[in-house]
């Protein structure tokens, strides 16, 4: 077995991992105890790794060769990589020749390496001449970016995940780390328990897991975040709890913002944000350290400042909180943004935005302009600002693009107003998409798909969100015909240059790195990249790749000469601004984009799941990941459900002024009244569907719209304003199947057309992987109205046939009920007796592998339990058919998973509890000594606490 | 005391005794009856014929009404006695026993119950040693016998009665073929899904089957053995041993006396809906031989309804009327269960809901027109076979439980007030009168 140190893919947090591999198979990956994010912890999603890239996941969901189409709809061919590339350089040549360097966009991802990220920067800017690359990064940190730039000077968070331990006061807002940066989560936890009268504040829209564990919670209306701040800034003004000494030699432009503020006070603060005055003032307080003299605060914050169209100003209104109290530079203090990528820090180091430069440089300012220029031996790069992430599908689908590169990113799926992003895609007369994954939602747009390496077998650096780079590590080969995305994009720019050879100015190629060996190559980039920072706040030219690897991970700036990086920033109160101040900016508070109507009287936010990431290309191939939340459901306040004539589990049709879903309905009381929250993760791809005109509706983005912040360009993706009804769709029908991981990963594949035939269809994983026989699960959920005409019926029925045949239901060895007409038809299916299955007693028979029920649905919940705990079933014989809501045997309801890592639901925790005594802390170590729960990963630990709080409630 | 009116019964059977034993119960003392029964022995049940075929029950077991019966009601009994004439004008019977006795009895009401004959197809050999049909007492010994001599038989026909044969036969030692005609088994009562089910099962007891095949002879032995039969030819061409032979190729009503008398007889003999014959109605039939609104029921059940009415007005108290039944059909074979009622094949119009469970080897059909259940076919699990039956009779809809309707009455939520074992109907109404 070989070991390789590496970083998890998944969020900002940047856990360093040890992966296992038998040199041609990834086999295991355990948490690297040596790494400064995370010392040996992972949650479930890094602590599954391994699982993703299986064989069977290898084979099945990986582009492993180049690919082309010759028309639009047709079917992808195989090509070489020579044929690949010189069709590629031969289109975009053309364009650009015919339509100017304009006309082509690339669209990166904050999950590149930083080297690949600095190839496709260059390539755009410097050697086509246009600014038209940006990153998904856009829809998830340019409002962080933005805000520090506006108020510190650069885009540099000042503090250090040892901050967690240090502060007084947490201030979390927007942000559910609990879920979305779960190790992190892990470590503020740890700091409250060494430090018990550490106080937590968290903002949100919902009464998140994060909020579970606030001293303080404050749940505000959508978008009013600056209306929060500036009531607490008004407050801390008004208590003279301001360092004014710090803020009058420190900063700038707090006259300019007092103008403002004078229209703010803590009522009418608290008023707009609908919370209680005594909790905004409470916040204020505990904020500037009233009663603690010498006190830090901490703030973390994430999407829910970032994605919105006054994303800049709340950051900016944040940091002023920080400013005003001079609660920075110091330890356990500072505005922290937690990155929600993995590497779209380093995607901002080497100006990977259409509005910025090498090195946190920037595109309007002529010096930096030429300093980039002059370090790419080029004698100017473009002046004009690209297009950001959004503009650039919009101009697309405006007709204004002749080629999109895409790389590594989904937009398909994860863009708002998926209506324009589609037809985006379908008018752009060139869609290339360089890929780990075959299967996402993007994929069927392509006109020429290209392989790209994935985690475990890439070569770089990243940088995390406290500005530590870490190395990337290949365990294994690439797989296929799969390259390193820098390495494509190196290989295509020979072949432009050769095309476009006025563009190199007398160079031989602007791409000198060794194609030969990755691991030269990319530090060959990398040093270029190093260079390029000297001066600049992020200096790293005392960074080698051999430090790296000598005494590991290293935070930025760390110029030549240091031993070290720079734990925090401005410990000096020098700022990176041409006067060395710190500006308050003259914002005030601006409603949401697009508020609430009488037509769209719901708020609908999205959100991240604990087990998920992003569009799922990854977290999607393994069952187990959806033991948390098995199915999308749309969040929705009782009384609103009510107020709609809707009951829990009921499908509700939400409409916004640009596209549909359907999605069965779910009562919380963690969300106000009036408001609705979705994951992001549910796109096109896992949920079909129809719109009332029988348009496919592709996930949640068809609703969120295009607003974005004026100064970040960040779209509003939190908040857009829809409209509820019950979705009036009585034909209902849920397939799970367990088949061996590839054919179930294949079948999901396969299944996807038909989920655009459904008015609602979902089709998802389910299982534990790594299970004992192999096995993977497929559901499909799916519901029509009642067919009303016998055709209809036999239409339902047509595509029932077509659902079977790809699940591999309906044999021989299937029982099974059908009313033709009514399009009811049941289905059960028993494992085979040579199966694996981890079943000890088999007294009652062989258990199900597979069930179909349409039409009527009320037997799922005690099918699901037997199907899924793989109980036996056999015995029940026909009643297995029966359209009973209770099982004659004594089948409970399949209880939610909260503990991914041991299996563990929240009925055995229930359980286990009655049996537990003492206290809080007793409670829950009594618990993890018998069920395991939350002892490996702990990102269920939140949940158990408030079961294990309820419980004492309950004694 | 007037003089009690006379009653003839023809045909010792289990429609006419059934008849006689509705008509005691009502009035027992209004008629002096006389029986003339062809076969030698007392009213049996001949639907027990196949388990003593195959070896499950004796004769003695499956008598209906012993010789004591008739005695302590008064009945005169004529066993083994053939009518050959009724004077209609004069009122009278006239019967023949074997050995020439000649028997006459006058009557005031006449019931004719002579059920059917075999029906024996035009085949080349069909009077050769060794083919008989399957009817009575003498033709089940008759198999007995013929299956401890003999090894091959051949079953024409793969109805009920031929399949129970064939069950028999096999059962009794004999390599045994079924030979039908119709493209599957019990093409009458079954669908084409549930035969296969059947056949799968016969088949796996034994039995061998050639389905969808026409016999063309019945092909005789040679030398000493040419007047047996010895093997039957298909149109094929092939050819299958067989030193037995079992015509179970249908029945025929037995009109042959009713028709010498001058009664009206189309596919048996024409009767109203008080089951007096249309052409003289002193003279009643019931049972297989009466034709009904154009039917000839060959079921039990049926003849039994249509005795019920009978008796009513034999008994001079007649306000019942026969409107026909539903039918529903079971095969006596030990072991399979099937049953099937109504319109069971579907088509135009109807709707079908199906269940297939072939780990027990069970298939269901119903079949509904609009809101109303017409039709069932089970295999393997009949248990709601009589609440089908029912429901087909009742012509209720169900509608408010159609979805439950597989799974049997058991399965029913409580269903609202007079669910559908409450509901009287017209059928039931008035054969309660």
């Amino acid at each position: 077995m070989r070991e390789t140190r590496s970083t998890c893919p998944y969020c900002g947090v940047g856990c360093g991992v040890i992966i296992e591999s038998d040199g041609a198979q990834i086999t295991g990956v355990r948490g690297d105890p040596d790494h400064p994010a995370n010392f040996g912890r992972l949650c479930t999603k890094g602590s599954t790794l391994h699982l993703t890239a299986s064989p069977a996941v290898q084979q099945t969901c990986r582009l492993l060769q180049p690919q082309w189409r010759a028309e639009r709809g047709g079917a992808m061919q195989p090509l070489g990589w020579d044929a690949a590339l010189e069709l590629a350089a031969d289109r975009l040549a053309a364009t650009i020749d015919s339509h100017g360097p304009d006309s082509v966009g690339f669209y990166l991802s904050g999950q590149m390496l930083t080297e690949d990220y600095y190839v496709y920067n260059k390539l755009m800017k410097g050697l086509i001449g246009s600014n038209n690359v940006d990153t998904n990064s856009r829809l998830c940190m340019s409002s962080a970016v933005a805000g520090y730039k506006r108020t510190l000077g650069a885009d540099a968070p000042p503090c250090s995940y040892e901050d967690l331990a240090l502060a007084d006061t947490v201030f979390i807002a927007g942000s559910n780390a609990a879920w979305a940066h779960p190790i992190l989560f892990r470590r503020l936890e740890d700091a409250r328990r060494a430090k018990p009268d550490q106080r937590w504040i968290v903002v949100d829209t919902r009464r998140t897991e994060t909020a579970e564990g606030a001293d303080l919670f404050l749940q505000i209306c959508p978008g009013t975040d600056v209306a929060l701040f500036h009531g607490m800034l008004s407050v801390i003004f008004a208590e003279q709890l301001a360092d004014l000494a710090w803020l009058a030699q420190h900063t700038s432009g707090i006259e300019s913002l007092h103008e403002i503020l004078r229209g703010w006070n803590a009522e009418r603060a608290a008023e707009i944000c609908g919370i209680r005055l005594a909790d905004l003032v409470q916040a204020a307080r505990w904020f500037a350290q009233a009663d603690r003299a010498g006190g830090a605060t901490l703030s973390l914050y994430c999407q829910g400042l970032n994605q919105s169209s006054a994303g800049t100003d709340k950051n900016a209104a944040l940091i002023h909180l920080h400013l005003a109290t001079a609660q920075i530079g110091r330890p356990g203090a500072g505005p922290f943004s937690l990155t929600g990528q993995p590497n779209a820090m380093g995607g901002r180091e080497v100006g990977g935005l259409a509005n910025l430069l090498s090195a946190h440089r920037d595109l309007a300012n002529p010096m930096h302009r030429a300093e980039v220029a002059a370090l790419w031996g080029l004698p100017s790069v473009p002046e004009q600002p690209g297009l950001s992430a959004v503009e650039m599908f919009q101009a697309a689908a405006a007709g204004q693009l002749q080629a999109l590169w895409i790389v590594c990113t989904n937009p398909a799926q994860s863009l708002p107003d998926q209506a324009t992003v589609q037809r985006a895609l379908q008018r752009c007369p060139f869609v290339v998409l360089q890929d780990a994954y075959a299967t996402t939602a993007t994929a069927p747009f392509a006109d020429l798909l290209l392989p790209a390496t994935t985690w475990g077998e890439k070569v770089g650096t990243v940088t995390n969100s406290e500005r530590r780079i870490s190395r990337v590590r290949a365990a294994i080969p690439a797989p296929g015909e799969a390259r390193h995305d820098w390495a494509i994009g190196v290989e295509f720019a020979h072949r432009l240059e050769q095309r476009l050879p006025q563009n190199l100015h007398g160079q031989t190629t602007l791409f000198p790195y060794d194609l030969g060996d990755a691991e030269r190559g990319a530090e060959q980039i990398w040093q270029e990249h190093r260079e390029s920072t000297r001066g600049r706040d992020l200096d790293i030219t005392g960074l080698s790749w051999d430090m790296l690897d000598r005494d590991g991970p290293q935070q930025w700036p760390l110029p030549e000469g240091a031993d070290s990086g720079r734990v925090r920033l401005y410990a000096d109160g020098h700022f990176p601004t041409p006067d060395g101040r710190a500006r308050f900016v003259a914002i005030d508070y601006r409603p949401v984009a697009e508020p609430t109507s009488v037509e769209y009287p719901i708020a609908l936010n999205t959100g991240r799941l604990r087990d998920q990431w992003h569009g799922m290309s990854r977290t999607g191939t393994l069952g187990r990941l959806f033991g948390h939340v098995p199915e999308p459901v749309v969040e929705l306040h009782p009384q609103t459900l009510s107020e709609a004539g809707v009951s829990e589990g009921d499908l509700v049709r939400l409409r916004s002024p640009r596209g549909g879903l359907v999605l069965p309905a779910r009562a919380s009381t963690d969300l106000a009244p009036g408001q609705a929250w979705i994951p992001m993760h549910w796109g096109g791809d896992v949920l079909g569907g129809q719109d009332l005109d029988g348009r496919p509706m592709p996930g949640v983005n068809g609703l969120t719209q295009p607003a974005s912040c004026p100064h970040s360009k960040q779209p509003e993706l939190k908040h857009a304003a829809v409209s509820l009804q019950p979705a009036g769709l009585g034909w209902q029908m849920v397939a799970l199947v367990w088949l061996p991981q590839a054919q179930a990963l294949a079948a999901r594949e396969a299944l996807k057309p038909l989920l655009a035939q459904c008015a609602f269809a979902v089709c998802l994983p389910f299982g534990r992987e790594p299970h004992a026989g192999g096995l993977s699960g497929v559901l499909l959920r799916a519901a029509e109205a009642e067919p009303a005409t016998a055709e209809q019926a036999q239409a339902l029925r047509g595509w029932l046939d077509r659902v079977q045949t790809l699940l591999g239901l309906g044999s021989r060895q299937a029982l099974s009920y059908e009313d033709a007409r009514r399009a009811r038809r049941r289905m059960v299916q028993y494992q085979a007796e040579n199966d694996t299955s981890p079943l000890q007693d088999r007294s009652g028979g062989r258990p199900l592998s597979g069930l179909l029920l349409a039409g009527d649905t009320q037997s799922e919940s005690w099918l699901r339990t037997l199907l899924l705990d793989e109980l036996p079933a056999e015995a029940l014989g026909r009643g297995l058919l029966a359209p009973v809501r209770q099982a004659s045997a004594h089948l409970a309801p399949r209880s939610p998973q909260v503990c991914s890592c041991f299996n563990v639901s929240e009925q055995a925790i229930r359980e286990q509890l009655g049996h537990c005594s003492g206290n809080a802390d007793q409670r829950l170590a009594g618990l993890q000594g018998a069920l395991k729960c939350g002892t490996q990963c702990g990102s269920c630990l939140p949940t158990l606490r408030r079961l294990v709080a309820e419980s004492l409630q309950a004694a | 005391m007037p003089q009690k009116l006379r009653l003839v019964l023809i045909g010792n059977g289990m429609a006419g005794v059934r008849t006689l034993e509705e008509l005691l119960k009502i009035a027992p003392d209004l008629y002096e009856i006389t029986v003339f029964g062809a076969e030698p022995h007392p009213n049996y049940n001949r639907i027990l014929l196949s388990p003593v075929l195959a070896g499950e029950q004796t004769l003695e077991q499956i008598i209906l009404n012993p010789l004591e019966w008739y005695a302590a009601h008064g009945i005169r009994l004529h066993l083994g006695a053939w009518v050959t004439n009724v004077n209609r004008a004069g009122q009278r019977v006239r019967a023949e026993t074997a050995d020439g006795q000649v028997i006459e009895a006058r009557y005031d009401r006449l019931l004719i119950a002579t059920g059917s004959t075999p029906f024996i197809p035009p085949l080349p050999g069909r009077e050769l040693e060794g083919v008989i049909s399957y009817r009575d007492i003498a033709d089940t010994e008759a198999m007995i016998e013929a299956a401890r001599t003999h090894r091959h038989a051949v079953v024409i026909g793969g109805g009920l009665l031929g399949l129970e044969a064939a069950n028999g036969l096999k059962l009794r030692g004999m390599k045994v073929t079924v030979v039908h005609l119709a493209p599957w088994l019990l093409d009458r009562q079954l669908d084409p899904q549930a035969a296969r089910l059947l056949q799968r099962s016969l088949e796996s007891r034994g039995l061998n089957f050639r389905v969808h095949t026409q016999t063309e002879a019945l092909l005789a032995g040679e030398g000493e053995a040419a007047s047996r039969v010895r093997a039957v030819r298909f149109k094929d061409g092939s050819e299958v041993p067989a030193d037995l032979v079992v015509m179970a190729a249908g029945i025929r009503p037995n009109t042959a006396l009713a028709e010498s008398m001058g009664l009206l007889c189309r596919r048996g003999i024409v009767v109203s809906d008080t089951l007096q014959t249309v052409t003289d109605p002193r003279i009643y039939a019931v049972g297989e031989c009466a034709a009904h609104r154009g039917i000839a029921y060959g079921l039990v059940a049926p003849l039994f309804e249509q005795g019920r009415v009978c008796a009513t007005h034999l008994a001079e108290v007649g306000l019942g009327r026969y409107v026909g039944s539903e039918v529903s059909t079971k095969l006596k074979v030990t072991g399979i269960d099937l049953f099937s009622a109504g319109d069971f094949m579907g088509g135009e119009g109807s709707e079908d809901i199906v269940l297939s469970d072939p780990f027990d080897g069970v298939y269901k059909k119903l079949v509904l027109r609009g809101d109303r259940l017409v039709g069932a076919c089970l295999y393997g699990d009949t248990a709601d076979g009589s609440w089908y039956f029912r429901l087909i009779r009742e012509c209720r809809s169900v509608a408010a439980f159609r979805d439950q309707l597989m799974f049997g009455e058991a399965a029913l939520p409580a269903l609202p007030q007079g669910g559908p074992a409450a509901v009287a109907t017209d059928a039931q109404v008035a054969l309660a009168a």
